[in-house]
């Protein structure tokens, strides 16, 4: 995760804290400034995304210490490239440390224990500061415990803050996590007020962020780090889903909440979820057994396991066994070793051997991209055990291994989405390309900087959705810019040879290169590192893309119909048949909806496409060529589903709402009557000439000017996270790839379940309705979902509104990002339409003159708008 | 209106016009050190304290504001970029601080209000200057905690100055040259306690500049990291000044319009240097590259630094006639920190 995204879940590094770190206090009383410094850098490394400087103790002098630290690190451009948290019980601390903070950090804490004029007080102090604050639920009466207690004060807290201009969202409440299985029962639901209290108060204060220390959850089980770590772990599953976010917490010392142990696990959360009064009892008989312990798997013995190493190595490779790979590997390298050889020769010899050989299947067309991936992950994880032994002969002998090129690859600033980019990049390095991954939401400026400093052969672009594409215009500018000259690839589900044709390539002198899909990455990245054949591709390429460009330019573009032709050739619906009043008006809620229920509704077909594999699902599973792979994957997915199922690894949470309507114009116009308030959805008509009996479309069109009603819903899939930081620890790109293959899955699930129940129930326009999973696959039903950003309404900036009509970030916890992706990424959002004879259909291309026209009615400026409308445009 | 409606609404209908540099104007009259000294009877050399001409020879910058305000400027820069107390020490005028920004601000208000009889509001920006302290880094590289000068001491050398210049007429305090983010943070603390004393709003207008291509700032700051650093202020313009020419900019007022909730505000130097340290870029050279950020919505208020005379704000002002202004942003309710790089927390 690099530094530019916004982020969901805030780790606050606690190294730097004397209260909470010993090793860290001994340096600082000893004066050891230089090794103290040290600490910050590795927690910054570590991934630590704000550090939190703390030097309340008795012996030193807190002011000094603070002042001299922060100033330190403000000279480490690795650590400073992050926010500090100025954390101290005494106000004089916590003022001095601002006055040497550039950027804008968070102050930890204020509070009203000493009544509301010093806390205003100081509020206002950090507001002329700039700076976020932490503020703990205390007051003149002391801490607060208890839910009520906590909600009471942050809520009066809040008033307060807002009352003197203070920005809500820089308001982050800690209200107390205290410790639990004390023995005393008072204390035995205080874990449960924690969390109750976190949620009430997310809907009471907009905006406003949570953290909590957790350290003092488990003070009961000082000494027994297994049962910390199990408490700890989860107390954060139960305490994200209800808004923390933000935790000052030892990320490597959490445990993944569904490789806890059963028994210890329960008896956790018994006690954290205070489910019943003997819990605490039966935590502390059970901690006793987890003193000092560790998981240890049983191994079978197979057949394979017999042959010699070289073989085994190959046959990992091919089959993507990664269970032996690590001893195998050792075994080769000392070997190799043994005979006076360099343990890159491992790489060098078996294991490139072995992926030459999964290359060539590959390539071939008999092994296919759920395989391969599988492969990589074996691979990676012979070549994360070798790397040591690499690195250590380097120092040594001052040489460096070749491999055949190194790219660096990064999912565009403002886009999140990262299957397609991760499938590319684990071919790649299948084949022996050194696979420099920047992630998602990366700006051109890092990206531009890692290619240099990294002296890349070349750079891949990844986005999914439309704004990516102008983002993707900027990176080849600013590497023009920066006087560079290497190859540009391009690819992603949004991304297409003529928009490279048009756009990217003319920003750019080097070769721009679209690359459809990754079957097609290593032709590209092999012949643009080819002496012999790289002038020749790059020539014919560009010459490609001119003669589109050509094309282009001569081509009268279609004529399309002026706005106010389209207009008059508007769909004319029938309100007689208009849908009826919802049966249930409102929003309605859905934090956790089955998981079970969601996998019946799956849409397999558009998983098989993500993996490449071309056919419809089920008879994908029988094709001649492709139906091995395609079912081996498929048994893959069904084995993951159970254990995404069972252990409840994802939460699918849903949002959905009705509103009284009326069509104007283009418009429709949302009557939100609680609110007093309207809200207009402004949408897009067809230009495009039609033939004789064809309507121009509107969404528009199927609202009664004189009345109706309108729907919107936007559902997401959380809980991903954990899983896939364990996949990425574990070098297994496969189980990565394929858990957000599902993600996606139950998203979609999710949106054509919940729809359902809309026309059913909620709406209950279609109370009878009786649908089997393949006719809601064919959407052989009344009504439509059009999402924000898909070709009946193609732009993404409806998605604020439509969040906003639905509070989507309260209700489903769902946000956007500066180009209106979603996060979670598995997320779906829409509009619904009831009328029988609303349909889907593709705004495609649009006029000036409706573009101006929209841009009045939305309300934002020509340019905006165009950049929204961009492929709508040209 | 108070002086920040006032600026906004004319922010709204066209592309403002800040004025370009004084010290090449200055060189070109070739003064004297008795220009400069005057009958101060200071005990140092004054020759090259261009500041102390609002005080011995305010014709000179009269001059010069009057000259931008012909070619079409709607803003005057005072001429008190140096006028403050550490700066000033260097000339031993230190005691004339007050003085100076005082004087500067009047004449410049005086040339401003004589333009705006013909109906268009002329306003008067009180510049205040970074100092050649700086509180993020140390000078001393063997010891990376040393600091020259502290938070305290420079705040109070900046309310000096905001005081002075707010009672001689400007309206508002330009922060400008932020080559350090926290020396920029210190401004804007000094501001408020000027507004507090004087219980009234002082806009504020904060303008960076970058001291190597990657975008950054001499603090290490990236434009965005700066401008989360800095928004509490509630700036009135948040830009770019000095730093190269409109070239080298061009991406980084790109990424700070997208992301700031405030007018953008840019006036770079007439290109790079040559050689012989001069400024050889010519007017329409200049406009022309600023004209294509103003055609591409990004900008609000556009000028010159160094090297830039009436010659190219009088191209400028022509170049963005015809051109819309940057429509300001409404930004969403999210956290929005900083270290030397951005973070931004989900909302």
């Amino acid at each position: 995760m690099n530094a530019q995204s916004s982020a969901r879940f805030v780790n606050v590094g606690e190294r730097t804290n004397v209260t909470g770190s010993a090793a860290f206090k001994k340096l600082i009383l000893a004066g050891d400034y230089a090794k103290a410094v040290e600490v910050a850098r590795q927690q910054v490394e570590n991934g630590a995304q704000v550090i939190d400087v703390n030097m309340d103790e008795g012996l030193l002098d807190a002011v000094h210490a603070m002042t001299t630290f922060l100033k330190l690190i403000a000279a480490e451009p690795d650590i400073a490239r992050v926010p500090v948290m100025i954390d101290s019980s005494k106000w004089e601390v916590i003022e001095a440390g601002l006055k040497c903070v550039s950027g804008k950090p968070i102050v930890n804490s204020i509070s009203m224990k000493e009544g509301e004029e010093p806390f205003l007080e100081q509020a206002r102090k950090c507001m002329d500061y700039g700076a976020a604050v932490v503020v703990m639920a205390f007051d003149e009466k002391g801490q607060a415990d208890t839910k009520d207690r906590k909600v009471e004060i942050c809520e009066r807290a809040y008033k307060l803050l807002t009352g003197i201009g203070f920005p809500p969202e820089d308001i982050i409440f800690d209200p107390n996590v205290f410790a639990v299985a004390t023995g005393i029962e008072e204390h035995n639901n205080y874990g449960v007020d924690f969390i109750e209290a976190v949620r009430e108060i997310r809907q009471r204060c907009p905006h406003v962020h949570f953290s909590g220390g957790l350290s003092n959850l488990s003070f009961s089980f000082r000494g027994n780090e297994p049962v910390r770590r199990a408490m700890h772990s989860i107390f954060l599953y139960h305490a994200i889903p209800a808004g923390l976010d933000m935790a000052i917490v030892n990320a490597g010392q959490l445990d993944v909440y569904d490789t806890i142990d059963p028994a210890l696990r329960e008896a956790c959360e018994d006690v954290i979820l205070n489910r019943d009064p003997g819990a605490t009892e039966r935590l502390i008989t059970l901690a006793e057994s987890f003193k000092g312990t560790d998981a240890k798997a049983e191994k079978e013995a197979e057949e394979w396991r017999g042959w010699d190493v070289t073989r085994r190595i190959e046959h990992a490779l091919v089959k993507g066994i990664d269970a032996h790979i690590v001893e195998d590997t050792e075994e080769a390298r000392a070997a190799i070793f043994a005979k006076g050889g360099r343990p890159i020769e491992v790489i060098e010899g078996p294991l490139m051997d072995g992926m030459n050989t999964v290359g060539d299947l590959f390539g071939s067309g008999k092994m296919f991209l759920p395989q391969v991936v599988k492969s990589a992950r074996v691979m990676k994880k012979a070549v994360a055990h070798l790397i040591p032994f690499i690195e250590a002969e380097k120092t040594l002998l001052g040489t460096e291994a070749q491999s055949k090129g190194r790219i660096v690859m990064a999912t565009v600033k403002g886009d999140v989405h990262d299957i397609g980019k991760n499938i590319v990049g684990v071919v790649l390095q299948c084949n022996g390309y050194e696979v420099i991954d920047l992630g998602v939401m990366v700006p051109w400026s890092k990206i531009i900087e890692t290619a240099i400093a990294e002296k890349a052969d070349m750079i891949g672009l990844s986005g999914l959705i439309t704004p990516s594409l102008d983002e993707m215009v900027t990176v080849a500018e600013e590497m023009e810019r920066a006087g560079l000259s290497i190859p540009l690839l391009i690819g992603g589900a949004t991304t297409s040879r003529l928009h490279t044709a048009l756009k990217i390539d003319p920003a750019y002198t080097g070769p721009v290169i679209h690359v459809l899909d990754a079957s097609r990455a290593v032709g590209v990245a092999s012949q643009l590192l080819s002496d012999t054949q790289r002038d020749g591709f790059v020539e014919s390429t560009a010459a490609d893309y001119q003669h589109m460009r050509d094309v282009r330019a001569g081509k009268e573009p279609t004529v399309l119909l002026s706005l106010e032709d389209a207009r008059a050739n508007a769909f004319r619906a029938d309100f007689s048949d208009k849908p009826m009043p919802p049966e249930q008006p409102g929003l309605h809620m859905f934090d956790d909806w089955d998981l079970a229920d969601l996998v019946g509704c799956f849409d397999w077909t558009p998983f098989f496409r993500a993996w490449e594999l071309a056919g419809n699902f089920p008879a994908i599973l029988d094709d001649e060529v492709v139906g091995e792979s395609a079912t081996a994957l498929y048994n893959d997915a069904i084995a993951m589903l159970e254990k995404i199922v069972g252990e409840k690894w994802l939460t699918a949470k849903g949002v959905c709402g009705f509103w009284p309507c009326a069509r104007d114009g283009d418009d429709v116009e949302l009557y939100l009557t609680e609110e007093e308030r309207h809200v207009r959805l402004p949408f897009l008509r067809q230009q495009i000439r039609k033939s004789r009996d064809r309507a121009n479309y509107c969404l528009a069109d199927f609202i009664d000017p004189d009345g109706d009603w309108i729907g919107g819903f936007a559902v997401g899939i959380h809980g991903i996270e954990p899983h896939l930081e364990r996949f990425r620890a574990a070098h297994d790109d496969y189980s990565d790839i394929l858990l957000k293959a599902l993600a996606d899955r139950f998203a979609e699930a999710f949106a054509e379940r919940l729809h359902q129940h809309v026309r059913t129930t909620l709406w209950g326009y279609a109370p009878g309705e009786q649908l089997t999973n393949e006719a809601l696959i064919r959407e052989e039903y009344r009504g439509i979902r059009p999402a924000p950003g898909y070709p009946a309404c193609p732009d993404h900036s409806l998605k604020p509104i439509l969040f906003d009509l639905l509070d989507a970030p309260a209700n489903a916890g769902l946000t956007l990002t500066e180009s209106f992706a979603m996060l979670p990424t598995a997320a779906v959002s829409g509009f619904y339409f009831a009328h029988p004879q609303s349909e889907y259909f593709g705004v495609a291309r649009i006029g000036r003159d409706q573009v101006e026209d929209y841009a009045a009615r939305r309300g934002t400026d020509l340019a905006t708008t165009e950049r929204w409308l961009r492929p709508n445009l040209d | 209106m108070t002086p920040r409606e006032q600026f906004l609404a004319e922010a709204a209908k066209r592309i403002l016009i800040i004025d370009g540099a004084f010290g090449t104007e200055i060189q070109q009259r070739k003064l004297t050190e008795a220009d400069y000294a005057g009958s101060l009877g200071l005990s140092k050399d004054q020759k090259g304290n261009n500041d102390i001409l609002a005080i011995t020879r305010p014709d000179v910058p009269e001059a010069i504001h009057r000259a931008y305000f012909e070619a079409g400027a709607d803003i005057a820069e005072t001429n008190t970029f140096s006028a403050n107390r550490i700066s000033q020490a260097d000339y031993g005028a230190e005691h004339l601080v007050r003085e100076i920004n005082v004087e500067s601000a009047r004449l410049a208000r005086r040339v401003a209000d004589e333009f705006a009889t013909d109906g268009r509001p002329r306003f008067v920006a009180g510049a205040i200057g970074p100092t050649n302290k700086t509180l993020s880094l140390s000078p001393d590289v063997n010891d990376p905690g040393f600091r020259e000068i502290g938070w305290d001491e420079l705040v109070d050398v900046y309310r000096e100055q905001a005081a002075a210049l707010v009672e001689g007429g400007a309206d508002f305090i330009l922060i400008e040259t932020v080559f350090d983010t926290l020396n920029a943070k210190a401004g804007i603390m000094a501001v408020r306690e000027v507004e507090r004393d004087l219980g009234r709003e002082v806009p504020i207008m904060l303008s960076m500049t970058l001291t190597d291509l990657s975008g950054r700032n001499l603090s290490g700051h990236t434009v965005e990291a700066f401008w989360y650093a800095v928004r509490h202020a509630r700036p009135l313009t948040i830009g770019l000044n000095c730093s190269f020419g409109a070239t080298q900019l061009r991406p980084h007022v790109r990424a700070l319009s997208a992301i700031a909730d405030a007018a953008i505000m840019v006036y770079p130097n007439a290109g790079l240097p040559n050689e012989l340290g001069q400024y050889d870029e010519l007017p329409e050279e200049t406009a022309a590259l600023v004209k294509e950020w103003a055609a591409a919505g990004q900008v609000n208020v556009l000028g010159g630094c160094c090297g830039s005379t009436p010659a190219h704000i009088a191209a400028i002002a022509r170049a963005a006639k015809s051109l819309p202004p940057r429509v300001i942003p409404q930004l969403d309710a999210v956290t929005r920190l900083a270290g030397l790089e951005p973070f931004v927390m989900a909302a």
